[in-house]
């Protein structure tokens, strides 16, 4: 098992030169002096100049990615300049604020999408089924900002079991409570898609699984139909689940660009938009980096939490 | 083309979705043609008016512009732009999937790790990245969002065309001295392309999603200009205060791409082969029950007796009869075999017994199964599911395929005891043990803890035995246990299936396409042919002096034991398929000594003694043969 996952983390590390790779090509794609672009068109030319060498951007391409790269490898993102601090501290900070509502969020839409589409198979065609293939055919066509805006209105503001946004009360004492309360909203409106996305694969594994010999053989030993379903059939169905959880995480990740939008969430993906409209290059580049590099490094954990789940992956 | 428009319209969902987005398409299209308001003329003394109020039929926003009018036109444009990014990502992605599929070799490679790249990145985060290289607008959004499709599109045409590359006919246009384009143009593309139009139609309710996404977030169309999700992230300051600002182009979003999703499912439905027959239904906990007809009085044959079993397969409007009216028994200690093909109806009968046809499509229509003479036809499922495995165990044909694969084998056991009896944890292992060492399981303290796929085939076959051994049953029902395993291995169940009889007591059903089995095992034996039963009697009998004609063609395609499904095939002929019986004998068309009564009408089962035959010219009369 050791060997397997440092066999997987080093296959990553080709995947990660990639992400840097077509990072830094996006970049290259920005029109004009990047100097320029970064300080504004009111800035001295000494200024841009200055900041040319700082950057080296004086310097050839791939010598540029290099030294680049290099300085990442050692945790130096570079500074923001919109924000006057190193890239690194903020990408930390805020990255920890999105883990908390993705990772909530991620749970959320697991245990829920697995929940619903394994009660949906079991009961094929029954009204069960219908009212969740509906519910989840809603649940994937809402966008997740309108959605969260609407739970506003009704959870926040009409009936204000919530606050209405924020990660922390403005006044008041910073504790988990606290927390849980600012993020029950935006961790459910996080999770709508996903879930649905999760109970509609889960649905069709569980009546993939349903059908197979195995299923029989635990019936005719008399095991009881609830044992059939979620002990038999849905620990094979997990083999094919489990990949999509992978890739659902991917998307909880990035939706929560959205969603810390919407709810004032202090997370990484409002901190890009805002470096975006900032034209806070670095920060852009370092919070992107960043966060592909912490996806491929959980989809690695899926791939080990898949062959610690399937015993006829050789590993 | 028709059947598949047929099949989408019976979809009734699939249809209101067409329907919605038809309506929605025309509206955006007709747009310019309407008597609306201008969509970006200011009118600050008319903020934020409530819908329905005069002149604004939708209200206003908070620079008092007309909603009703920027709805339409942001429908407009948010659908526009969706449809321009799946094509340019659809056109993209195609053009590079083809150009890996076809070239393969380094090529292929070089593209697809690319693609693989492309992919680590969570989605989202890829088309901020190219928006803060390009800077925000609505083009530049479109541009990003396809961008992000474009590995989606390139992958899965690749797969698509690698299949097609080698097929005969591009070959052939190869030795042809077609160039490489020219067959790309020609061969390959007229076949991608019904695949790439079906990935755009599911994709492109994302792509509407994502560029609403990336306008909400400012990124994407600029002020005065607005599409939905622009207008949607302009209404957000205004939200608690005026919250119809928001709903109204939330609700437009959610209205396009639910429609689109309806319809994408049913595409997808309508194109799926395996919905049509009925494939993927989840078949029930026990099999359906529709008797028609008297229920048979309990004779008192043995302690299980079948009679008059008529289970069917309802698929869509067609009944196949799988089991034509079946009567069996077997006391306690004595085994029974039955004989036929594949299709024969032998397993369906045996399956039948526990409810345990696969339901849906089947449905058992008739006839009663009694065991110790209570009949479990329509048995409440408690009592069936306390009787499975307790009173009556299965053994099934392919172990691989029966024994849950990611459950050690000692755990299985382990659960088939405990279904009916509550037991510790020590105790199971022991008894586990004690069963695996019942049939001849070498070291079985090792073997517990193995799974199914690191035992043999012999070995998982000796556990399938075990399982069914696990609560003392009293019959054991074996439908083709040695069938996949190889001779000698075959040789050494039978034995011990043998000697399990012996030594329990236990009455078998044992089921088999090789004569060669049931002469070793069997005391009686039952030849099934097109779900009924042409020949029963004691085995001895019946191999010395078959009368059925089938039977003696069945006997003679086997010389000695170790079948494997070759000797059967050898009859000439196929059995009849089973929702569509011909008139009078259903082997008619195969046997050699038809006459033309034979297809006059229903032939009986006639018995003399304790031998039974259903034909009007058997091999050796039936009087003769009974002595
Ligand atoms: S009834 Fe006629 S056709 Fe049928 S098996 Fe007998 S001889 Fe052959």
């Amino acid at each position: 098992m050791g060997r397997y996952v440092l066999r997987r983390l080093i296959s990553a590390v080709p995947v990660l030169l990639g992400i840097t790779v077509i990072v830094f090509a996006i970049m290259a794609l920005i029109p004009g002096d990047p100097a320029t672009a970064i300080l504004g068109s009111y800035a001295t030319p000494e200024n841009v100049e200055k900041l040319n060498r700082d950057l080296g951007l004086d310097k050839p391409l791939v010598a540029q990615y290099f030294i680049w790269l290099g300085n990442m490898v050692q945790g130096d993102f570079g500074t923001s300049f919109s924000l006057n601090r190193p890239v690194i501290d903020e990408v930390l900070e805020r990255f920890n604020a999105t883990l908390v509502l993705a990772g909530t969020a991620f749970v959320i839409c697991s245990v829920l999408g697995i929940a619903a589409g394994v009660v949906s198979a079991a009961n094929q065609y029954g009204w069960a089924d219908k009212a969740i293939t509906f519910v989840v055919l809603l649940g994937i066509s809402i966008p997740s900002f309108f959605l969260g805006m609407m739970m506003i209105l009704y959870f926040a503001v009409s009936l204000r079991w919530f606050p209405v946004s924020g990660m922390w009360p403005i006044y008041g004492t910073r504790d988990i409570w606290a927390l849980l309360d600012h993020l029950v909203l935006p961790a459910s409106a996080l999770a709508v898609v996903a879930t649905g996305v999760i109970a509609r694969l889960s649905r069709s594994a569980m009546l993939e699984v349903l059908r197979q010999d195995f299923i029989r053989t635990a019936r005719a030993k008399g095991v009881h139909e609830r044992g059939v379903i979620w002990r038999h059939a849905l620990r094979a169905a997990m083999v094919s689940i489990i990949p999509v959880l992978g890739i659902q995480a991917g998307f909880v990740l990035s939706g929560a660009v959205y969603i810390e939008i919407v709810f004032q969430w202090p997370g990484v993906g409002r901190m890009l938009v805002d470096a975006i409209l900032t034209r806070d290059i670095l920060l852009v580049q370092g919070g992107v980096v960043f966060v592909a590099a912490c996806y491929v490094m959980f989809n690695i954990v899926v791939d080990v939490a898949q062959s610690l789940l399937d015993p006829r992956i050789k590993t | 083309m028709i059947g598949f428009l047929k099949l989408l319209a019976r979809n009734r969902l699939a249809l209101a979705g067409g329907i919605v987005l038809f309506l929605v398409v025309v509206l955006a299209l007709v747009t310019p043609l309407l008597p609306l308001a201008e969509p970006n003329v200011t009118n600050t003394s008319a903020r934020f008016l409530r819908p329905f109020s005069d002149g604004a039929l939708m209200g206003t926003d908070h620079l008092g512009r007309d909603l009703l009018s920027r709805l339409l036109w942001g429908t407009r444009l948010s659908l526009a732009v969706g449809f321009a990014a799946a094509v340019v990502a659809a056109t993209l992605g195609a053009a590079i999937g083809i150009i890996a599929g076809f070239y393969g070799g380094r090529t292929d490679n070089l593209i697809m790790r690319g693609v693989d790249m492309l992919m680590a990145f969570p989605y989202i985060l890829l088309a901020l990245a190219i928006v803060a290289a390009l800077g925000p607008g609505l083009f530049n959004a479109l541009i990003a969002v396809a961008a992000v499709n474009v590995p989606f599109f390139a992958r899965n045409i690749r797969g698509i065309t690698v299949g097609i590359a080698h097929k005969e006919f591009v070959d052939a246009a190869r030795l042809a001295g077609l160039s490489n384009t020219k067959i790309i143009l020609t061969e390959i593309l007229p076949n991608v392309v019904p695949v790439i139009v079906i990935a755009m139609s599911t994709t492109i309710g994302w792509m509407i999603l994502e560029t609403a996404g990336l306008s909400f977030l400012g990124l994407g169309s600029q002020p005065p200009q607005a599409d939905l999700g622009s207008m949607l992230g302009e209404a957000r300051s205004a939200l608690i205060t005026n919250p119809h600002t928001s709903v109204v182009p939330g609700l437009m979003i959610l209205i396009i791409v639910m429609a689109i999703n309806l319809l994408g499912d049913g595409v997808r439905d309508a194109l799926d082969p395996r919905l049509k027959s009925g494939a993927l239904s989840r078949p029930m906990a026990s099999t359906m029950v529709r008797r028609q007809g008297p229920v048979p009085e309990p004779e008192g044959k043995g302690l299980l007796e079948v009679q008059e079993l008529q289970t069917q397969f309802h698929v869509r409007d067609r009944n196949y009869r799988a089991v034509g009216g079946v009567s069996l028994h077997v006391k306690p200690g004595e085994c029974l075999g039955i004989i036929g093909e594949s299709g024969s109806g032998k397993s369906v009968t045996v399956l039948s017994v526990m409810g345990l046809v696969a339901s849906p499509p089947g449905v058992i229509t008739g006839g009663a199964v009694r065991y110790d003479g209570a009949d479990l036809i329509g048995a409440p499922y408690r009592k069936l599911r306390e009787m499975r495995g307790r009173n009556v165990a299965y053994i099934f044909q392919d172990p691989q395929a029966t024994l849950h694969p990611l459950y050690r084998v000692g755990d299985q056991l382990k659960e088939a005891i405990r279904a009916h009896h509550g037991i510790g944890r020590d105790e199971g292992r022991a008894r586990a043990i004690e069963l695996l060492k019942a049939v001849r399981i070498p070291n079985p303290e090792q073997r517990l803890t193995d799974f199914p796929h690191e035992m043999s085939g012999g070995m998982r076959q000796r556990v399938g035995i075990a399982m069914a051994l696990a609560n003392d049953p009293d019959i054991i029902i074996a439908d083709e246990p040695t069938t996949a395993l190889d001779v000698t291995v075959q040789a050494q169940i039978l034995s011990l299936l043998d000697d399990l009889r012996r030594s329990r007591g236990l009455a078998i059903v044992f089921i088999t396409h090789d004569f060669g089995v049931v002469g070793q095992l069997c005391d009686r034996v039952a030849v099934m042919y097109a779900g009924r039963i042409v020949e029963e009697g004691p085995t001895q009998a019946v191999l010395e002096a078959p009368t059925h004609p089938y039977t003696a063609r069945l006997m003679a395609c086997v010389p000695e034991l170790g079948g494997g499904k070759r000797r059967l095939e050898a009859i000439p002929g196929l059995p009849p398929v089973v929702d569509n019986l011909p008139m009078g004998c259903a082997f008619a068309d195969r046997c050699d000594r038809v006459q033309a009564d034979c297809r006059k009408g229903e032939i009986v089962l006639e018995r003399q003694g304790a031998r039974a035959v259903r034909c009007l010219h058997p091999v050796t009369p039936l009087t003769e043969a009974a002595e």
